[in-house]
């Protein structure tokens, strides 16, 4: 293992007095804080990273950042980490992916001897028939030979990923020369900024370059860091743009966190991401020492690393003029320079695993171990895409400019163009400025556009007006492609013959061409890709490369990670006040919506049983609770039930159920008038949000002059229904004020008292569960000395605590349908079974025509009571019944459970009209497939259908 | 995620709010046809540009208000009977 470090680099990011300990396939590697995993293993001699997609051959450093697509690798537990620029860590187990056995044996090789079958659209034409073996056979086999890492399912090594809100009036995108220019003169208007560079530090460019520009670097980095209206993320990367600049971040090194989302409302982008070098298409572009200016520059200059020892250069450009002071620097014997502004090309790289000679576009075959290109330029105009530009093509400056920007977004540095240091630092400045402005007036805007915030305490900053120089143009020769064919994607395998051929295949649109052969669609996105695969259409179309347009950037811009998508979920859990005696007292918990409650204490059919026999208690909170009080609440709610309202005296309940405005039945529950101008709505516990909304779309938009105000008390009163037999007689120990007995207080009121000594309790007396029963709401910060009290007053009547799950038993023998489990979209509420309940010579209703109409209706499914003809068999919910002869549907189970009280199973469901009259035997098919018959009963109700249980 | 102007909370993310659609006048149920009534349920312009649609500001002040919208740029003025 030979070391390429070199002598000491004044810009080199490494601390060479610290020794990082690593492993790259299973080999023990040293590095030093400040190198990426490549660097160091460039270092150390590494020359081969990877191996291609589809012919396996032997991948080296390209471009050596983020963006190389030869130097995606598996770090322990984590797939496709890039190398170029992920930091070294202590301990890190590094491995090369998609390889099999190894990076240096690989059996997938033996692709290229086929090579031919491999070409572009192989697996369209090859794999279409027969189809049933795609499932079978292909796509088995071709699974194995799936680019990437392993996904480890039991990984539990990294920590919990992070979400953020945040809203700066100014967001820079990029952190080179123009982009923290900007920032520092957005921040001296007076604008809040956040300035995100992907790369770990700020600089850019200036980072590789000369004594000058390190110097400008450290000035740029000083003023930032002593600026606190920029907070500067670094190792971040805006990876999306969308409507009313809603702007995604990715924050990839967090304290806490592995990855954090920021999303950033933000006043002014400013887009100034540099550019993206391109690589050279020709033979043996691939071939490791093939790399890109910048990537000799970053691997001597940062990392102190010779990148080979005899180089050949391409130049088109001042980087790769650049270049080759460097690798003389650095001890590279540089054999040729060959100039493509005069006309000078590579035709073709040799060698097996490593450069070993070039031959140059004028017959020349040299000795060499490092080939480097300087070709040119791809602006990545992603965010401006994102911000609906389309970015036109420049034949003299050979790249592609912004061409239309809305005003919240702006372009500055090499994505606008041309110039010095000096330059670029000045039109980031005054970018920074107009950014700033807008941003300030928008900010003016939306603190007077806030009747709720106080008034903007300066008057609104004036405009000005866009009068930055542009950047200039500067002439670059147009270098795609040599004569001979290479590699346009080196993710995707994907040459510029495949486009070729592609193009005369008929897929000679930029965007059809793109999804028949995969090229820009690898890991890279088309960064490197995009423009060259562009030349390349053009070429094979003979047409100009303006006219050929380019394929649509869509966020992401830089690949997210699905736990950063994830996050934290901000989704709060809403408890009862007695969800604490519960948890202390057994019992097992369900989630209903966002509340947590009780299932059961242990055994839900005991439960039950007490019920019928005894005294039980829930705890019934999560029930929707809207307090109306105003003169027209009788109005309000005759509008919103199907049944009629005018009538209800003080201290009486009733029964209502809703239809939405198609005549669906939508909820239901009781109300209860307290007193003349005071009522409280039940709602079910997952509708009381909607009907809340409801109740103020009618009480706004359509009745403004009904007096009602609406009040949701859902959690402020805690509802405890104390149901059995034997109720009445625990509650007369303990309720003061209220005559209970049947004459004084009968089923379907409502009466207002003292329980337990908690004055305001509002007691009504209803039964869901078919038994006597009297639902009492307690203001919550009292529920657990009244829920204890009923507990210990009711010891010798056999109180005891029941949950969801025996209410649910109770109100199935007891026949009360649930809206939305035996209902559903088709259940008007004629055909519902509340054909006695709908009123239609009201005033208005809510769907009433629907409600009409459906009266009509003799086709709709109807609700029926059911027995299985077996008693010991339980259908599953959701079962459906069938003709007995075929499979024709004619109906489903909507509700089933074994019944305590009558020892055998009951059913509610919906079936065809035909199928509803009492002791019609229908056909249930189980989950097993196996057929029973079962009955249709008279009654909704299996338990007391007289219901004289509820009314003694 | 667009911004929307709460005539009470100001510019809020649309996450905020729940969009209740298109403004559809109510027929009058005594007297309007099943077709009618039912053109009010389902139908709607769905234009390509400037629609009146209703917000409902359910994580500030609860109310109800209508903007205008084009749904081609997202772009949002006042509506004259917000």
């Amino acid at each position: 293992m030979s070391s390429h470090r070199l002598p000491i680099r004044s810009s080199e990011l490494i601390d060479r007095s610290t020794s990082l300990s690593f492993t790259w396939n299973g080999r023990a590697y040293v590095g030093h804080e400040g190198d990426t995993i490549a660097s160091a293993l460039a270092a150390a001699g590494v020359e081969v990273f990877s191996r291609g997609m589809k012919y396996h051959r032997r991948r080296g450093i390209l471009t050596a950042n983020h963006w190389d697509p030869n130097l995606s690798v598996q770090v322990g537990d984590e797939p496709n980490v890039r190398a170029g620029s992920r930091r070294l860590v202590d301990g890190m187990q590094v491995s090369a992916q998609n390889v099999w056995p190894s990076l240096r044996w690989d059996l997938g090789t033996a692709n290229r001897l086929v090579g031919r079958f491999l070409s572009v659209g192989f697996y369209y034409k090859t794999f279409m028939r027969p189809q049933f073996l795609w499932h079978n056979l292909y796509q088995r086999i071709l699974r194995k030979f799936a680019p990437g890492g392993r996904v480890n399912w039991k990984t539990g090594t990294h920590g919990e990923y992070d979400k953020r809100y945040a809203h700066p009036d100014v967001l820079v995108a990029g952190g080179g020369p123009a982009g923290v220019a900007a920032a520092l003169s957005a921040a001296e208007a007076g604008a809040s900024v956040m300035l995100v560079e992907q790369e770990p530090e700020l600089g850019g460019h200036l980072r590789w370059g000369g004594p000058d520009d390190l110097a400008v670097l450290a000035d740029l980095r000083q003023a930032v860091y002593s600026t606190p209206a920029i907070e500067v993320l670094c190792d971040s990367i805006v990876t999306g743009r969308y409507d009313h600049n809603w702007v995604a971040v990715l924050q990839r090194s967090h304290e806490v966190a592995p990855e954090r989302l920021i999303k950033a409302r933000v006043g002014s982008l400013i887009v100034a991401p540099g550019l993206v070098e391109r690589p050279y298409v020709f033979a043996g572009n691939d071939i490791p020492g093939v790399m890109l200016a910048g990537a000799v520059r970053r691997l001597i200059n940062l990392w102190a690393v010779k990148p080979g020892s005899r180089a050949v250069v391409l130049s088109a450009n001042s980087e790769g003029d650049a270049a080759v002071l460097d690798l003389e620097s650095a001890g590279v014997e540089v054999v040729a320079v060959l100039d493509a502004r005069a006309g000078e090309d590579v035709v073709e790289a040799r060698g097996r695993g490593r450069v070993s000679s070039v031959q140059t576009g004028d017959g020349r075959i040299l000795r060499a171990d490092l080939l480097v290109t300087a070709t040119g330029w791809t602006a990545p105009t992603s965010l401006l895409n994102m911000a609906g530009d389309r970015p036109v093509y420049d034949k003299v400056a050979a790249r592609y400019f912004p061409q239309a920007l809305p005003d919240n977004v702006l372009a500055t540095g090499g994505i606008a163009g041309d110039g010095s240091t000096t330059e670029l630092t000045a039109h980031g400045r005054e970018t920074g400025l107009l950014a700033a402005q807008r941003a300030l007036r928008l900010r003016h805007d939306r603190r007077a556009q806030t009747p709720r915030s106080p008034a903007p305490e300066s008057d609104r900053p004036a405009a000005i007006a866009d009068s930055r120089i542009p950047l200039r143009r500067s002439p670059h020769p147009e270098c795609y492609r040599s004569t001979t064919h290479g590699l346009v994607d080196y993710s995707e395998d994907v040459s510029s013959k495949d486009l070729i051929q592609a193009a005369g295949e008929g897929f000679d649109s930029i965007e059809l061409m793109k999804r028949y052969t995969t090229v820009t669609m690898g890991p890279g996105q088309g960064k490197l890709e995009t423009v060259n695969a562009a030349a390349v259409l053009a070429e094979a179309m003979a047409v100009e490369m303006a006219d050929i347009g380019t394929t649509v950037w869509r966020p992401p811009f830089s690949p997210v990670s699905l736990g950063a998508l994830a996050g934290r979920i901000f989704e709060p859990v809403r408890r009862s006040a007695l969800q604490d005696w519960h948890e202390a007292n057994g019992a097992t918990n369900l989630l209903a919506g966002q509340w947590v409650r009780p299932d059961h204490y242990g055994d839900p059919m005991a439960e039950a049983s007490n019920v019928r026999e005894n005294v039980g208690l829930i705890d019934v909170t999560p029930l929707g609770k809207l307090d109306l009080r105003g003169p027209d609440v009788a109005n309000l709610l005759d509008l919103v039930y199907v049944n009629r309202w005018q009538k209800l005296e003080v201290g009486r309940v009733r029964y209502g159920a809703m239809v939405a405005e198609d005549g669906v039945v939508s909820d239901d529950g009781v109300t209860g008038r307290l007193a003349e101008d005071h009522y409280l709505m039940t709602t079910t516990s997952s509708g009381a949000g909607a009907v809340w909304e409801m109740l103020e779309d009618w009480l706004q938009t359509y009745r403004p002059d009904w007096e009602v105000h609406v009040t949701p008390v859902t959690g402020g009163l805690t509802s405890i229904n104390v149901a059995g037999p034997r109720s009445r007689e625990l509650l007369e120990r303990l309720v003061d004020n209220v005559d209970l007995s049947a004459d004084a207080f009968p089923y379907f009121s409502v009466r207002t008292g003292i329980v337990a000594g908690v004055a305001d309790c509002i007691i009504w007396r209803i039964g869901f569960t078919g038994e006597l029963s009297y639902e009492v709401h307690v203001p919550s910060g009292h529920a657990l000395h009244v829920w204890e009290s009923l507990l210990s007053n009711g010891s010798d009547l056999g109180v005891a605590p029941f949950g969801i799950e025996a209410q649910r038993i109770l109100r199935l023998e007891k026949g009360h349908y649930i809206v939305g489990q035996d209902t559903d979209g088709l259940s008007k509420a004629p055909t519902a079974g509340l054909d006695g309940l709908v009123r239609l010579d009201k005033a208005d209703t809510i769907g009433l025509p629907e409600l009409r109409a459906a009266f009509e209706r003799t086709d709709l499914p109807v609700l029926v009571g059911l027995q299985p003809d077996d008693p010991t068999i339980v259908p599953d919910e959701a079962c459906q019944i069938v003709e007995a002869g075929s499979n024709q549907i004619l109906g489903r189970v909507t509700s089933s459970r074994m019944s305590p009280t009558l020892e055998r199973s009951i059913c509610l469901a919906q079936v065809d009209p035909s199928l509803a009259a009492a002791g019609t035997s229908v056909t249930v098919q189980l989950v097993d497939g196996r057929r029973i018959t079962a009955t249709v009963q008279e009654h909704h109700a299996h338990v007391d259908p007289e219901g004289a249980r509820q009314r003694v | 995620m667009i911004v929307v102007p709460c005539p009470n909370c100001g510019p809020r993310n649309s996450s905020d709010l729940r969009n209740a659609g298109e403004v559809a006048p109510r027929p009058d149920p005594e007297t309007a046809s099943l077709t009618e009534w039912r053109s009010y349920l389902y139908l709607r312009e769905n234009p390509a540009g400037w629609v009146t649609e209703t917000w409902y500001c359910r994580s500030g002040c609860r109310r109800y208000f209508t903007i205008e919208r084009n749904t081609a740029t997202n772009e949002i003025r006042e509506s004259e009977n917000s």
